[in-house]
């Protein structure tokens, strides 16, 4: 069973806003979500026979330099909400007394 | 005899009329612009329809002109795109308010190889908000809507380029299939969509959901068609390490006679009796066409729904996790920078992509780890070895594509009945094994004839088993 206090917390975690009104709503949705993906519980996974994993996994690249330096920066900077010149700015986030 | 109108043609009849000369590239761009522009409207398939780039244009006819039979069966053709797939200088949204000015830095790869071939882009495509969702009832742009029934959603998530290629408003296009995003708006639309094998066709550029289940897949009006554009967008790229090369999973050599499995346990009483007659015929003309129909038992198939809806949001908390107005998106101000984070992602996000953030985030918090996530991803590898086991026996495996066919707005308001929509189609995504959905014919509801579809799976990288089958099933309809 979830609680509203759990939809709080996971809210907060998750970096996203549940308003008061929506958060008795929103929990006995998930709490009928989590029911049904609970049914895993029930699984019984089968002895001695391993399952399988993709033929393909965890493939790693050697180190490099994908593209010239400032190939993207005009164009990525041009989405930045802050800027000062091409650099990102953002909320001061240690003050100096 | 009728004459189609060029924007009902396939790829295939374009690719033909344009190199015998009864058609120009900016005849047959021009009536899907005209089209799409008159009912777009209605059905809300188009978030943005572009216009016509003229050097595009002028040189996929050049190349026609010089190159004739030689040149690519692409060139020339407008094709839609779904809103998460990257155009460099087009806005990509996701139909969420998050990246609603976001304009893409890049082309993604299947972009590229589209480009390589001269094909034209006719828009990008409505959906339900970063494809979560199986209605496009979570657009934050309004629902599209089906054009067979308008009071009836046309699936989704790729469901504007389903509406887009049914009302014959552009020749093909591409979607992204995460647990069934591109077959089952194909089912609801009577439309051909193909999800390839995991890997075979690059991600790059593609904005993600579940990161080891998206695919990038077509939605076409033939089986033909869905074959021509997975040719043209598959293969390995340096940009997705996660993209195989041919020949990884061993062959499974086929004639032209395929044995087709039947899980049978998994047709009980929540599929609807239209669908299931429809689905009965099918394989009853397939059988006598020459195929052989074979029992397979696929017990773990019960919790595969289970197990998805634990994986999906758990990769889609950590995919969006990124988008926190910091370096694009949406990105009001608070007092605080966790102000600045929380107030973004509040207003960007809709409903639906809150709720799965939040189910991510609880699936993968200590303490629930081991009882949801590791227990679904263990009976991903399960799945995995019981469809192998039955492809010893069979070719592919059959079922319907959906339970119902097209259901009207608002019909599945909880969360939970619209999850069961992609119950048949997750399975694929979770092992994944390569998956078509093909016409099967239509199920009467108030007066409207509904398109439903059949739903067939192969062994990893047996797409051409797909495309055999699939053609098929349309040779026993048209006869």
């Amino acid at each position: 069973m979830a609680t509203t206090e759990e939809v709080k917390k996971l809210s907060t975690l998750a970096r996203i806003r549940v308003d008061e009104a929506d958060l008795e709503k929103f929990t006995s949705e998930f709490d009928a979500i989590l029911a049904y993906v609970g049914q895993l519980e029930k699984l019984d996974l089968p002895q001695g026979r391993e399952g399988e994993k993709p033929a393909l996994r965890n493939v790693i690249r050697a180190d490099g330099v994908p593209h010239e330096a400032e190939a993207f920066t005009k164009i990525l900077a041009e989405q930045f909400p802050q800027r000062e010149g091409d650099a990102l700015s953002v909320k001061q986030i240690i003050i100096h007394d | 005899m009728v004459v189609k109108k060029p924007n009902e043609l396939t790829i295939g009849e374009a690719a033909r009329a344009l190199r015998a000369r009864e058609l120009t590239v900016r005849e047959l761009w021009d009536a899907c612009a005209a089209v799409a522009h008159a009912k777009n409207p209605e059905l809300n398939a188009f978030l943005e329809i572009f216009d016509a780039d003229e050097p595009a244009i002028a040189v996929a006819q050049a190349r026609i002109d010089a190159e004739g039979e030689s040149a690519p069966l692409l060139c020339g053709i407008p094709l839609a795109v779904k809103d998460n797939i990257l155009i460099e200088g087009h806005i990509a949204s996701a139909a969420s308010k998050m990246l609603e000015n976001y304009r893409a830095t890049y082309d993604a790869t299947v972009i590229k190889k589209l480009k390589a071939q001269n094909a034209l882009f006719l828009g990008r495509t409505n959906m339900d908000e970063f494809a979560m969702g199986s209605s496009t009832e979570h657009s934050a742009f309004g629902p599209s809507r089906n054009p067979h029934d308008t009071s009836r959603v046309p699936g989704g998530s790729s469901g504007g380029s389903a509406a887009a290629v049914a009302a014959h408003l552009c020749i093909a296009a591409l979607g992204t299939d995460t647990g069934g995003s591109i077959r089952q708006p194909a089912a609801l639309t009577g439309l051909a969509g193909l999800k390839s094998t995991y890997g075979a066709v690059s991600r790059s550029g593609a904005i993600a959901l579940g990161s080891s289940l998206d695919q990038i897949g077509p939605l076409a009006k033939t089986v033909e068609d869905a074959r021509i554009l997975y040719e043209a967008i598959r293969g390995e790229d340096p940009l997705d390490s996660t993209t195989i090369p041919d020949g990884l999973y061993p062959a499974h050599k086929v004639g032209k006679n395929l044995r087709i499995g039947v899980p049978r346990h998994l047709l009980g009483g929540s599929v609807d009796a239209g669908v299931r007659s429809a689905f009965e015929a099918t394989l009853a003309a397939l059988e006598k066409d020459g195929h052989t129909l074979i029992d397979v038992e696929l017990p773990t198939s019960d919790y595969a729904l289970a197990a998805y809806y634990v994986i999906m949001p758990a990769e889609a908390s950590a995919n969006l996790a990124r988008l926190d107005g910091i370096r694009y998106g949406h990105a009001p101000r608070g007092a605080t920078l966790l102000d600045d984070y929380i107030l973004s992602r509040t207003e960007g996000f809709g409903e639906e992509t809150r709720r799965r953030i939040l189910l991510g985030t609880f699936v993968l918090s200590s303490g629930y780890i081991d009882a949801y996530y590791r227990k679904a991803d263990a009976a991903r590898s399960v799945l995995r070895r019981e469809y192998n086991d039955a492809f010893e026996v069979c070719d592919v495996i059959a079922f319907p594509t959906t339970l119902s066919p097209a259901f009207r707005f608002g019909e599945k308001g909880d969360p939970l009945a619209l999850y069961l929509e992609d119950i048949f189609t997750v399975t694929a995504n979770l092992t994944g094994m390569p998956a078509i959905s093909v016409p099967m014919g239509t199920v009467e509801r108030d007066g409207k004839q509904l398109p439903v579809g059949i739903h067939f799976t192969a062994p990893h990288q047996a797409e051409e088993t797909l495309f055999i089958i699939g053609e098929s099933v349309e040779k026993t309809r048209d006869n």
